[in-house]
């Protein structure tokens, strides 16, 4: 009880006495996984100033007391080995190190992003029964996409969630790599790709906070930022009523549209969004030529398409056609198909056909594609 | 064959269009270089030394020189770099609110990549490897090192890279993509220019350099040694150097192998790391950091060597825990392999995988810290002479310790979810490279100066340089600490908020001394080689030192060692005053040493210029370029003529002189 006592005075002391007089918004966020990790912040660095300070204070002592022009310090020209002293320097440093390891591996597990939170706040655990807000976010050049599938509305530039309403983040991005990061809220988690990340998190106060990339994605990077609303929940629901009440759809095609670049997006709303939207961008396959990740991996696991391949370079084919150069894109020759003469390109094997979601629209030419058992 | 596929064939990508002739900026800069350019060429033309200069310098395959061309890259560059770090710095103290400062994104994003580059590759390890390739072989009572020609080859090769870094400034333009290139942002769809492949080529033709200097130094070290010097004799630097050559050897292959599928991706369209094909960029970010983070240490290692050498000397003390001190060494060595995944906790891996690599990062510290008392401990009880070299690792001592500290801190996986990629990480880093490693370059360089020249550096210059760095250091990043905790992210070109400016001004304020740190260095060297018979320094010892390498004549002469030394302690010189041996003036006898050669010159130009076809497309050069380099490579194996004996007399005539002068001396 001391301990946290003591821990939590600290921890005011120290937030309140630096920074006092600007926004530091890592030292002082509005949600509780954010305010759990500032803690830590805080806590590591204190207990690692137990080491620092003294080294700093005993440089400074050392310098001045051993000084060249000060013959009345002890000189011991040949004095290099004391067990005792050694094992002090070993010891001191590695008992914090014990301790601060213990704290990352509990710290590093309970605020495991991964991890559904379990508390509001300190001493306020999640009631039983909260359906938590689903968002699934995705980051786009160089704008980012919001897309609340419990409401069917999505939002561009613009992030809103009630308070004290557990948050479950889905991340994925369109192109490069950037960095999912609202600071008031919680720490931040990279967006990739054909990939996913989650985050868990809540937001405790009301307020308008920023959002933005952490990681650099190329030239519209710095603008690259949004706006998040902690919202009560009835400013909430009307927030979505008004969302929904305020039509704009976003078809695969609408997002084709909103997924080239583009470089401070204005906010924009839309009433409705297509279904498994979220999905097919997660799946690099939006653009119905496209052939869809998951597809592709459950082909490869049953051991690939073999000749028929072919038939899916452009397919799979996503970069290229997207490149930020202003030369258009370089030519490169595809294999859209094999030829028809024979149409069956595994002839004579004894596969059997496979029935499959893996490809959405029949091959050409009538070709069937097959795996070897 | 049209005009077109002609122009095609023979300039590849490469036309007029990519030379930056509508931005002032580099225009200008061009003018500058042009004109210090011709200024310099003149001079030498002026003074006739260009075969001096080929003769002595370029193709000289001694240690000694090498070293000090090294030294010589890694400071001219740093005035790259650091021009970098002042256009960054200025661009983010004013473009904020509706202004966009005075550079585009196109050519901001160049900058914080090259800086970042230029800083690591053509600057911090240049000026390492000058020190290890200088004091090395001294300290280990060697004539020369294990591989002559191929340190020769090294030192040409790392000047290649950074000639193509350099080119990359007027002929196209370099990387837009961070320091280590992530794709699928340098894949060839999202950076389709040329910057990605200067980045690529020049890394790759300096990295040969870097991993055979680290063959030639490591095999040194194991074979070299002086008679009586075991293991556990070697000076503390040398240690260093040991551990940092074995992971020079064990980490580059691995950068070396990643940018090699990279390449495959940008120029055969294989998709390792993009998007298609089911590539992932996840690997590239493991692989690039299983490289990255041992290099930090590599850089690192070398100065924790420099300050062992420079606290022991100005204490007049044996250095404290000298086995603690190696073991500590070791044990880093082996941990840096370990801890890679901290440079990327918020990729999303497992809470485990997290805290392993956060808790082996941290156990990191333990050894350093060890070190760190064990600096405090050998100054306790001695004499301290504050001279340059022990003012430099004083302000290492109290910067250091703080980087540290926010490096513990950021290796806390929650942390480091609200402090990645932030200003906070920014400051961190520097405050261990500048705090670290430029510190340590400093102490270095003041600290050996004079076994190199044989004059002292100017200490009013010296001493005004260490100030300004160590108040600019200090200017410049701890509002980049305070902005991190803002939540400032790295790499922005402008800002909304008006309220993080003053901070930013701050920055920059401590930017602009560290400007005049530099100025005053370079103004140190003028001045004491002005004033060099003022400065001489006859004795070839003139602090007071502990190491073979004081034992010798300043500059010490090209054979190092008339005789090969008999070492019986780790402080072997220190030992050998204080048991008052005499230094042999009879008896010599010819000295075996190898000849200089042009072969590594020719062999980098050669690859620089089958890197230049490859980064434009220039086919026809870069197979010419390539076939040229193998030709050249084994032509030169056919070259027996690769040694000589200094005869005896020549070694009485300079032993004798040195007899002269130490007489005069006393």
């Amino acid at each position: 009880m001391f301990v946290r006592v003591l821990q939590k005075s600290l921890v005011l002391l120290l937030t309140s006495a630096t920074l006092a007089g600007c926004n530091a918004v890592v030292l002082h966020p509005a949600g509780d996984v954010a305010l759990q990790q500032r803690n830590l912040v805080v806590v590591s660095t204190l207990m690692m100033l137990l080491i620092i300070l003294p080294v700093m204070a005993l440089t400074l002592i050392f310098a001045w007391r051993y000084r060249h022009s000060n013959t009345k310090a002890v000189y011991k020209p040949d004095w290099h080995h004391s067990t005792q002293l050694e094992l002090v320097i070993w010891s001191a440093p590695l008992l914090i190190i014990i301790a601060l390891g213990a704290l990352t591996w509990v710290g590093t597990h309970m605020l495991d992003p991964y991890r559904p939170i379990d508390r509001l706040e300190a001493g306020r655990a999640v009631p039983k029964g909260t359906k938590p807000l689903n968002v699934q976010v995705v980051a786009l050049d160089w704008k980012w996409l919001f897309i609340y599938p419990d409401y069917g509305i999505a939002t561009v530039n613009e992030l809103a969630a009630p308070i004290d309403v557990p948050i479950n983040f889905k991340i994925t991005s369109s192109t490069v790599m950037n960095s999912f990061f609202v600071p008031a809220l919680a720490g931040q988690i990279y967006a990739m790709p054909a990939m996913e990340t989650q985050l868990h998190a809540v937001i405790n106060r009301t307020g308008e906070y920023e959002g933005f990339s952490a990681n650099y994605s190329g030239a519209g990077f710095s603008d690259m930022r949004f706006a998040f609303h902690g919202m009560s929940a009835a400013d909430f629901e009307r927030w979505v009523a008004a969302i929904k009440a305020g039509g704009g759809t976003l078809e695969r095609e609408d997002y084709l549209k909103l997924d080239r670049p583009s470089v401070r997006d204005p906010v924009q709303h839309y009433a409705s969004v297509a279904a498994n939207l979220y999905d097919a961008i997660l799946n690099l396959c939006v653009d119905k030529t496209k052939m869809c990740v998951h597809d592709m991996m459950a082909i490869d696991a049953r051991g690939g398409l073999g000749l028929a391949a072919a038939y899916n370079i452009s397919r799979l084919s996503y970069d290229l056609p997207r490149t930020r150069s202003d030369a258009p894109a370089p030519r490169r020759e595809y294999v859209t198909a094999l030829c028809a003469a024979d149409p069956d390109p595994i002839a004579g094997s004894t596969s059997r056909p496979l029935v499959s979601s893996a490809l959405a629209s029949p091959l050409p030419n009538g070709a069937s594609v097959r795996f070897a058992p | 064959m049209t005009h077109h596929d002609l122009m095609r064939f023979l300039f590849g990508r490469l036309s007029l269009d990519a030379i930056p002739y509508q931005e002032p900026i580099l225009v200008w800069t061009f003018v500058g270089v042009a004109i210090v350019g011709a200024a310099v060429f003149g001079y030498i033309t002026y003074k006739r030394a260009w075969i001096y200069l080929y003769k002595e310098w370029f193709c000289s395959i001694d240690h000694k020189k090498i070293g000090v061309m090294y030294l010589v890259l890694g400071l001219v560059m740093l005035l790259r770099g650091f021009s970098d770090a002042i256009l960054m710095r200025i661009q983010q103290a004013i473009a904020f609110g509706g202004s966009t400062g005075y550079l585009e994104p196109h050519h901001y994003d160049q900058i914080f990549t090259a800086h970042g580059v230029i800083m690591i590759f053509f600057v911090a390890m240049p000026l390492i490897t000058g020190l290890m390739n200088y004091v090395v072989p001294l300290q280990i009572g060697a004539r020369d090192v294990a591989f002559p020609f191929l340190n020769n080859f090294s030192f040409w090769m790392t000047t290649a890279g950074a000639m193509l870094v350099m080119a990359s400034l007027f002929i196209g333009e370099f990387a837009r993509t961070g320091w280590l290139a992530y794709p699928p942002l340098s894949g060839i769809a999202y950076s389709p220019d040329v910057g990605v492949d200067y980045y690529i080529w020049s890394l790759q033709i300096a990295g040969i350099g870097t991993l055979l200097s680290g063959v030639n130094i490591l095999a040194t070290i194991i074979k070299m040694r002086a008679p009586g010097m075991t293991l556990m004799r070697m000076p503390i630097f040398t240690w260093t150097a040991l551990c940092t050559n074995v992971l020079i050897v064990a980490a580059f292959p691995v950068l070396t192998a990643v940018l090699v599928l990279l390449s495959l991706d940008r120029y055969a369209g294989m998709d390792f790391f993009s998007n298609d094909f089911g590539g992932n960029a996840m690997m590239y970010v493991n692989l690039i950091w299983i490289w990255g983070h041992p290099e930090v240490y590599i850089l690192i290692l070398p100065v924790f060597g420099v300050f062992s050498e420079v606290v022991s000397t100005f204490s007049g003390k044996r250095l404290f825990g000298y086995a603690s001190m190696v073991y500590a060494t070791i044990v880093i060595t082996i941990l840096s392999y370990l801890v890679w995944l901290h440079h990327f906790f918020t990729m999303g891996s497992g809470a485990s995988v997290n805290s392993f690599f956060g808790i082996t990062t941290m156990i990191i510290s333990i050894p350093t810290g060890a070190k760190m008392f064990n600096w405090l401990f050998t100054m306790y009880h001695g004499r301290i002479r504050f001279e340059l070299p022990m003012l430099w690792t004083m302000g290492f001592m109290i910067t250091f310790v703080v980087g540290g500290m926010t490096g513990v801190l950021l290796a806390v996986p929650p942390a480091d979810f609200v402090l990645h990629n932030s200003l906070f990480l920014v400051a961190h880093f520097h405050n261990v490279i500048i705090g670290g490693v430029v510190f340590g370059a400093f102490a270095g360089i003041t600290y050996w100066f004079p076994k190199a020249t044989g004059f002292q550096l100017d200490p009013f210059w010296g001493k005004l340089s260490f100030w300004f760095w160590f108040s600019g250091f200090w200017f410049a990043f701890t509002p980049l600490y305070v902005l991190g905790l803002m939540g400032v992210t790295r790499r922005m070109g402008h800002f909304d908020d008006p309220s993080l400016q003053i901070w930013f001004r701050i920055a920059a304020f401590g930017a602009l001394l560290i400007f005049l740190g530099i100025i005053s260095f370079i103004v140190q060297l003028v001045v004491s080689i002005r004033n060099r018979e003022a400065l001489r320094d006859l004795t070839g010892d003139p602090w007071n030192g502990r190491t073979l390498e004081w034992s010798t004549s300043s500059p010490p002469p090209e054979y190092n060692f008339a005789f090969t030394p008999h070492v019986f302690d780790q402080d072997a010189w220190w030992d050998m005053k204080t048991r008052g041996s005499e230094r042999p003036t009879t008896g010599f006898k010819p000295i075996h040493m190898p000849k200089s050669t042009s072969a590594g010159l020719v062999l980098a130009v050669l690859s620089a210029i089958c890197g230049f076809g490859l980064i434009w497309h220039i086919w026809w050069m870069a197979i010419v370029g390539f076939v040229s380099v193998i030709a050249t490579a084994i032509f030169h194996t056919f070259n027996t003529d690769r040694d000589f004996h200094i005869p005896a007399e020549e070694v009485v005539r300079v032993e004798d002189q040195r007899s002269r002068l130490l007489a005069h001396q006393v």
